[in-house]
């Protein structure tokens, strides 16, 4: 059986990822997947613990499915959003979001 | 099994109800049945907050235990409703023009959800749950955010709330999974047991106060505020400002009171850092603003700062002194961006400090009501604002951080400057051309009224902050 440390140094490695995604992708898209795989290193971490540790309960796989669709309403909602950009712009490069601005 | 216990659940159930009657309505209403559709959400909400307000709660726990109520939070509860009547009245003429008026039933059904997703995460005792109600208040408020779609700013906040909410939620509930995995459980009651202030549980409680942090809009988390806030509908920035922001400040007390509680030391070195830092940070930034809306989103950040200075301690007093904050910063930051909501509408367009010149010579009555709301914002005494401001520093005072409160006071005379810098602008700086006179729909003037009636009565009648503190609990 796998251990469950190499589960978790996966779900750890695509959080960081996630975050170095954030903050350096140009494409409002490519910031949408790398939140997704920040998301995604969360649902793996759930069902590890669970799995290896709590077997008796649930809770973990629950959180997980709960987190599951929560995560696909958030895309289906950013998508929309930034399909009003597209069409406000005509390009969703993150650049061009600066008519806010300090 | 005995259902009456289902009855504590009341905002919740009547909030429900006219979730569903609003959409009903918005599907059938035809011709003339439209034209009264915003008097009727009016009349609903004011029935909801009626009930909310009825008779006392008593403690209860619900569904295995993940929802709990008690005297306290049924009064949270209650303000949040009342500040949204107070706010869906201010709407008014926004939702009555041309690009909006078709669209109004999807506001009131957005809000309706987002304030139903407050209540869950205000009573929550589960992270499960926690985390579907603190999703369920961030994103209808992001479609929100974005609502005026042919607006070039409204799309660009919308995009920069919701991206920066999702990453900062799934930023906390990896920390929550964290949490789950040193303890085994995601009940409250049960988590608060295995917590010892592990290395791995106070990097979950980092990340935890990140997430929370977004919601409150503390400094190192409080990049999308400004942005955000102006480019949203008045109506929006408003709600995020007092409502949202509340209803996260006292969830992330019940949680660090109730989860956290023997790793108090850690989280108070947290608090003590980001309250020192926003209160500090959000003032001096808020004095090169001219964006009156932009400069409203770093006045909020600097009163969220002032929000955990209530937090700190973790005490009874420190509860009561927030709720009665959060109940006072309603009033005056709504009269506030009444104001604004009022003026932007009449010219068609943002408005900055310089537009506010000259504004006492032809509208005197918006001017008052402008100048005491900045007053009580920044709390000077007659006016509620003092009051609470004084209840949150003797909270923090009596915990031991008098460093923090010495800070936070010369942080208050530095915001008493740039309220003053928009105070002057309307009495003083001469115009030729000030905004000529107008006035407001109806239901923006009692609203308003309302708000005025708030900031100058609420610190003097001191049953009000007997009656919360009565009703407060600590750890």
């Amino acid at each position: 059986m796998i251990p469950a440390e190499y589960y978790l140094i996966l779900a750890a490695l695509m959080f960081f990822i996630g975050i170095f995604g954030f903050f350096t992708r140009r494409n409002l898209l490519g910031v949408l997947i790398s939140t997704e795989l920040v998301l995604n290193a969360v649902d793996i971490n759930f069902a590890v613990f669970n799995a290896y540790y709590y077997p008796e309960h649930l809770e973990g796989f629950f959180f997980t499915m709960f987190a599951i669709g929560i995560a696909a309403s958030e895309t289906a909602v950013a998508i929309a959003i930034i399909l009003n950009v597209y069409r406000n712009m005509r390009t969703i490069r993150l650049k061009s979001l600066k008519k806010l601005k300090f | 099994m005995n259902y009456i216990q289902f009855l504590q659940m009341r905002p919740e159930i009547s909030l429900l109800a006219i979730f569903v009657a609003t959409f009903i309505y918005d599907l059938a209403a035809r011709g003339k049945w439209r034209h009264y559709f915003h008097p009727i959400v009016c009349l609903l909400i004011m029935i909801h907050t009626a009930v909310c307000l009825g008779e006392s709660y008593s403690e209860c726990e619900l569904f295995g235990s993940m929802y709990y109520t008690n005297p306290m939070i049924g009064i949270v509860k209650t303000i949040l409703s009342g500040g949204t009547l107070l706010l869906v009245m201010q709407a008014n003429k926004w939702l009555r023009s041309a690009n909006t008026t078709h669209k109004q039933g999807e506001f009131y059904t957005l809000l309706l959800s987002t304030l139903f997703g407050m209540y869950i995460m205000i009573s929550a005792r589960h992270f499960l749950l926690f985390f579907i109600g603190l999703e369920l208040a961030s994103l209808p408020l992001a479609c929100l955010v974005a609502f005026d779609k042919y607006r070039h700013h409204s799309a660009e906040a919308g995009v920069k709330y919701i991206l920066s909410s999702m990453f900062s939620s799934a930023v906390m509930i990896y920390g929550i999974s964290f949490l789950y995995g040193t303890t085994g459980t995601l009940y409250f009651a049960d988590m608060v047991a295995n917590i010892n202030g592990s290395p791995l549980q106070i990097f979950a409680l980092v990340l935890f106060f990140a997430g929370m942090g977004f919601k409150i809009s503390l400094v190192p988390f409080h990049l999308w505020t400004a942005d955000t806030y102006q480019g949203a509908p008045t109506v929006v920035s408003s709600y995020l400002s007092v409502i949202s922001k509340g209803a996260a400040a006292f969830t992330l007390m019940v949680i660090l009171m109730k989860v956290f509680a023997p790793m108090m030391k850690h989280w108070q070195i947290i608090t003590y850092i980001l309250t020192v830092a926003s209160i500090t940070v959000a003032n001096l930034f808020a004095i090169r603003q001219s964006d009156l809306k932009r400069f409203m989103a770093f006045s909020s950040i600097s009163q969220a700062g002032y929000i955990m200075l209530a937090v700190i301690g973790g005490t009874k007093d420190g509860m009561s002194a927030l709720v009665f904050y959060v109940l006072v910063y309603i009033f005056a930051n709504l009269a506030v961006f009444g104001v604004i909501e009022t003026l932007e509408h009449h010219t068609r367009s943002s408005v900055s400090r310089d537009d506010c010149n000259g504004l006492y010579k032809t509208n005197p009555r918006l001017t008052l009501l402008m100048t005491l709301a900045l007053f009580s914002l920044a709390g000077i005494p007659p006016f509620a604002g003092f009051f609470s401001k004084f209840f949150v520093f003797m909270s923090a005072f009596k915990a031991g951080f008098w460093v923090l409160v010495f800070i936070a006071l010369i942080n208050t005379v530095v915001s008493l400057y740039y309220y003053l810098l928009i105070v002057k602008a309307m009495y003083i700086t001469p115009n030729d051309e000030p905004i000529e006179h107008f006035n407001s729909s109806k239901y923006s003037r009692v609203s308003l009224v309302i708000c005025l009636a708030g900031i100058l009565l609420l610190g003097i009648c001191s049953f009000i902050f007997e009656e919360i503190d009565r009703l407060s609990f600590g750890m």
